[in-house]
Order: structure tokens, then sequence, then C-alpha cells
């Protein structure tokens, strides 16, 4: 398959003016786990031209009831796999990783080159921790986060919310696992979807949710 | 009138966000507030005092992703 070929097939689909806009842009997943995992591939199937991909974790077998891993990726680190399985779908993806930790030192010099990031973290804390670190240290960066995905309530109730013109929620804003609710991929895959969606929306210049 | 999470809200005065957030249980460590569009930082919850045409967004975050 040429790089042609593969162009063409989402030009047909998308248009040409679609197709440009995202595969000339970028944009940083933080976390790919749950969200993260499904956000990427939803973001390389559209076609982005680029993805950075952060987390320091491996693929446990507690994953694989919602993130896009495979029994073969079982205790290789996420930063390492996902992009594997993101290449076998989007050859001519350019994705860049680091396999680190993000915390409030580091956070900045981490996503200050990208103007869309992903939050797909699953600590209460850590999404705190980056939104705040990135919005108050950057004035360039928007923030798409998750906020409630737990259980199997409908899911109707997960939706998209704009806070400002830098930071868009998506979720429930309550189910949460200290309620002891398990994550199951149907809810955190439609909270993901709404991560892309609004992602793919801003790099098309649609900021109204 | 202050606005708080798209409520009209009247506080006593003065209330700062830090007061704002203990008053209603928040956890502090888990959330992030935004005035009239602009992200405050954790640092100045204690010292920012709301006024009455403030427009305040505060997200509580919570667990799974």
């Amino acid at each position: 398959m040429t790089e042609q070929e593969f162009n063409n097939a989402l030009i047909e689909r998308h248009g040409l003016e679609v197709f440009q806009k995202l595969k000339n842009s970028s944009i940083a997943v933080a976390g790919l786990g749950g969200l993260g995992s499904n956000v990427s591939i939803a973001l390389a199937r559209a076609g982005i031209g680029k993805l950075f991909l952060v987390d320091f974790d491996t693929v446990d077998i507690s994953n694989l009831n919602r993130q896009q891993y495979f029994v073969s990726d079982i205790g290789r680190p996420k930063a390492e796999a996902l992009p594997e399985i993101i290449k076998k779908i989007n050859p001519f993806i350019n994705i860049e990783t680091l396999n680190i930790r993000v915390t409030e030192e580091n956070a900045y010099e981490i996503f200050k080159d990208y103007s869309i990031v992903c939050e797909c973290f699953d600590k209460a804390e850590n999404k705190a921790m980056l939104i705040n670190t990135l919005l108050t240290s950057s004035h360039n960066i928007t923030i798409v986060s998750g906020s409630g995905m737990a259980g199997y309530d409908t899911g109707n109730t997960i939706k998209t919310q704009k806070l400002s013109d830098r930071l868009y929620i998506c979720g429930d804003r309550v189910s949460g696992i200290e309620q002891g609710l398990h994550l199951m991929a149907p809810r955190v895959g439609i909270c993901a979807m709404h991560e892309a969606n609004t992602a793919l929306r801003l790099l098309l210049g649609i900021k109204e949710i | 009138m202050t606005k708080i999470n798209g409520e009209e809200i009247s506080l006593p005065n003065p209330t700062t966000i830090k007061d704002y957030l203990t008053l209603n249980n928040y956890r502090t460590e888990a959330v992030a507030v935004e005035i009239n569009g602009n992200i405050l930082p954790k640092s100045s919850y204690d010292s920012y005092v709301i006024t009455e045409y403030d427009t305040i967004e505060i997200v509580s975050f919570v667990g799974g992703g």
C-alpha cells in the first residue's frame, strides 16, 4: 500500500480540506489507558498527522477489559505497544512517545509544544494536576479532559462541556471509581470518543461543543 | 451576581475560593477552578476573594480513564 493510496481513501471519505487539516495537525495524549488508547486510535483512523503519546505504565491483564491492547502486549510498556497497534492501522502516521510519569514538575516541559492535549489519566488528582499545571503555565494549550465514565449506567449522561476556550470536559462528571464502580469498555469508549471528536472539531476550527 | 457552575449565588463578603471549596466539601487535590474563563492557580485559592461579577467554574474530577 502506498501513502498515496492510503491518503486517497481518506480524501474520498473526508474530502480534501478535512484531510489536509488533520494531516497537518498533531495532538498530545496524556495517558494511554482506557481513554488514551481509544482516543489515539480514533484520531489515527481519522488521519491525524502526528500523535505524541505519553505513559509510564505497562499493559496489565486487568487493562484488557477496556483498553485497546492485546493479550500478547501484557507486560509491555504502553508507550511501546500502542504505537505498534496504531501503525497497523495508519502506517504513515508520525508518532512520538515518552515513557515517563507526568508530574507537576515536568508537565509543562513535556507538553509545551502542543496546542491540544487530551487528558487521559485515571486518578482524579492527576487529572487536576495536569489541567492546573498546563493551563497556568501555558497560554497556548487547550485541554480536552475526561471525568466520569465508570459503570454501566446509561451512556446518555456522558457529554462534552465547554468550560472555557481552553478547557473541555467529557464524561458524566460523577461516575468515578471512588464510588466502587468499575470501568467498562462501552462507557469508557463513549467518553473517549467524546474526547477524540472534540479534539477533531478543534483541529477543524470548531470551538463550540 | 456571582455565578458558580451556572448557578447565581449570593455569598458573604469576603469569601475566598478556599472558603467556598471547604464549605461545599470539595477535595482541593482533585479540583480545577476557572474564574471568568481563566484558570486560577492553586496558590491563589486562599487569597482570591470572590466578587459579585465573577463567573466561576469548579471542576471536581473523579477517577477513571
